[in-house]
């Protein structure tokens, strides 16, 4: 309300621009209107599930989909539909905890490698070389092994393992950006280099970054899932969608129909986070526009 | 070569320094909940946590190096001798996989690529798309609920020697296979297509058509040779990727592999099983990546010389 003239007008243009990127990209509006769509679900979990995600009832145990119950209930009793609704938050949780984790990480790191240059940007170079030679998902078992097991902790683990992919990606960036004319001028002009990070690198070396994040909450996703399929994200009784396909794995024989649910959300929510990358890919990317 | 040498050192840092992430003193957490303070003594002194951090480094390295990876706590079993068994598990699937993966990718992204922007193209793109999104353990699920419990046409859990019957071997691991390789499989579409589209776009190619070379000519002599270093990229990434995803995937059909070994270890704290696997993994992944940039001197003269 308060800003200024210049400001909104910055603002409106930018509202407009993104509509029209959605108007034109059905992908793009899709995507993002199904990750809206959940984010909705996780806040008002509570107010839409129409059971409560851990009240066990023996006498209902296994049942196919109802109208009591839309998509049956698990191993306990307890409604699948509103395990799922409830599995989202945390669902949406881990995914935004890794990528923060890897974020907070790997942008400064990358910044300052590619920005300082050296023997700096030499031994960062190492040292993410070496963490991206991991098979990801294994060393997150094994730093969550050690930090201790649980959703958060996993997750944590998962956004240090994502980091170093970040940290190259922005580096490569900052290469770039830091050779550019108005880069110099900024320095001419007596910028501090703190100044011509935030003010000049970070913008102009953004937008791949960008589109890498959206693409690691899905990696995320996927990892949160795989690790609470394991047993070490989530903790009963909490529901995730990870979770309730491993509990679904121990009544293969006779209730295959309780893996459907929660596969097709993690599914779903890691092809719009996909998606949506793909699209912000192609509508960030100067060359590829009008094509 | 000279490469990576510091990768393959700071790599053992790092899977040494896992045991020290744990929060507290790691004697504490080792010798469990209802440990007399003797015992945590014990612990101490004998994983040299009483000793400074390089001095254990050392001692940990040069262990190492002769494939002396400590013993489990839970089992006392040799790390070395576990991973030795558990081994060929894992590796059956993950090269049945690799070979599915590169099998259908490949005649599937040239396909897209040749008829790029036609309705072929897309539905191999909107398929891809999907593969890459899909979690593999869940397909894994479907896999078994379907092919092997429904129909048993496949069993549905555990591992065969290849020394006892290549059969039986393969039957086994088929399963797992596809789930692992749904993933590799669009990943290699995918990165075919895009390559292969950017080279039979180019100008050298439309050359080639000029000049009345035939459109099958072009694709192999050109088209592919072009594009086989990329194939090559894709493949030491799914390494990477596979050595990962399989940690799943080997829970789903309750194969005795590296991946079970190491959740296994996570779950019950028992560090120099993981260590070991950890570091088995990450050496097989710098030893692949290390073939792959030979191959790319072989396959790409410009490499070499620079």
């Amino acid at each position: 309300m308060s800003s200024t003239h210049s400001q909104s007008a910055g603002w409106g243009q930018k509202v407009i621009g993104v509509a029209r990127w959605l108007r034109r990209d059905l992908r793009a509006c899709l995507s993002l209107g199904f990750l809206l769509f959940l984010v909705g679900v996780a806040v008002f979990a509570t107010v839409i599930a129409p059971h409560s995600p851990t009240a066990q009832n023996v006498n209902n145990m296994l049942l196919p989909p109802s109208g009591a119950h839309w998509l049956g209930t698990d191993d306990l009793g307890r409604d699948v539909l509103s395990r799922l609704i409830h599995g989202a938050p945390a669902t949406l949780y881990a995914s935004f905890l890794a990528v923060s984790i890897a974020c907070l990480i790997g942008i400064p790191v990358g910044l300052i490698a590619g920005f300082v240059g050296g023997w700096l940007d030499d031994a960062i170079s190492r040292v993410v070389d070496t963490l991206l030679s991991f098979p990801a998902i294994v060393l997150a078992i094994g730093v969550t092994g050690a930090l201790g097991i649980g959703l958060t902790n996993g997750m944590i683990s998962v956004g240090i393992v994502f980091a170093p992919q970040l940290a190259r990606l922005v580096r490569a960036q900052t290469l770039i950006v830091k050779q550019e004319l108005y880069v110099d001028a900024a320095r001419c002009f007596g910028a501090s280099t703190a100044r011509i990070i935030i003010q000049h690198i970070v913008p102009n070396a953004i937008q791949p970054v960008i589109v890498q994040v959206t693409l690691l909450l899905a990696a995320s996703l996927l990892a949160e899932a795989s690790l609470s399929f394991l047993g070490l994200g989530v903790q009963p009784p909490q529901p995730s969608w990870g979770a309730m396909l491993a509990r679904a794995y121990n009544y293969l024989e006779i209730a295959p129909e309780q893996m459907y649910a929660p596969g097709f959300a993690i599914l779903l929510t890691a092809l719009s986070f996909n998606a949506l990358g793909e699209s912000l890919r192609v509508a960030l990317d100067p060359t590829m526009k009008h094509r | 070569m000279l490469q990576i040498a510091p990768v393959v050192v700071l790599a053992t840092f790092v899977v040494f320094g896992l045991m020290h992430l744990v929060p507290g003193d790691p004697a504490v957490t080792l010798a469990g909940d209802y440990a007399t303070a003797q015992r945590i003594e014990e612990i101490r002194h004998a994983y040299g946590f009483d000793r400074p951090l390089l001095v254990q480094y050392w001692s940990w390295l040069s262990g190492a190096l002769q494939f002396d990876l400590g013993k489990s706590l839970q089992s006392s079993e040799l790390v070395s001798s576990m991973i030795a068994h558990r081994f060929p598990n894992t590796l059956i699937v993950v090269v049945m996989a690799l070979l599915l993966s590169m099998a259908i990718g490949v005649p599937f992204g040239i396909l897209a690529a040749t008829r790029s922007g036609g309705r072929l193209d897309a539905a191999i793109t909107s398929i891809s798309s999907l593969g890459v999104a899909l979690p593999n353990f869940w397909l894994a699920l479907i896999l078994v609920a379907t092919l092997s419990l429904g129909m048993g046409l496949f069993p549905a859990t555990g591992s065969v020697s290849v020394s006892k019957s290549w059969f039986e071997a393969m039957h086994h691991a088929t399963l797992p296979a596809i789930a692992l390789a749904a993933g590799g499989i669009a990943e290699v579409t995918r990165q075919l297509r895009s390559a292969l589209v950017e080279v039979l776009s180019s100008q050298f190619v439309r050359t080639l058509h000029a000049k009345g070379l035939s459109p099958l000519a072009i694709l192999w002599k050109h088209g592919l040779k072009n594009v086989s270093v990329n194939l090559l990229t894709v493949l030491g990434l799914l390494v990477n990727r596979m050595l990962g995803a399989t940690v799943v995937i080997e829970a789903v059909f309750a194969i005795p592999g590296m991946g079970s070994l190491v959740v296994h270890g996570a779950v019950a704290k028992d560090f120099p099983v993981v260590q070991g696997v950890v570091l088995t993994m990450v050496i097989l992944v710098v030893v692949t990546n290390l073939l792959v940039d030979l191959l790319y001197t072989m396959l790409d003269p410009r490499v070499g010389r620079e």
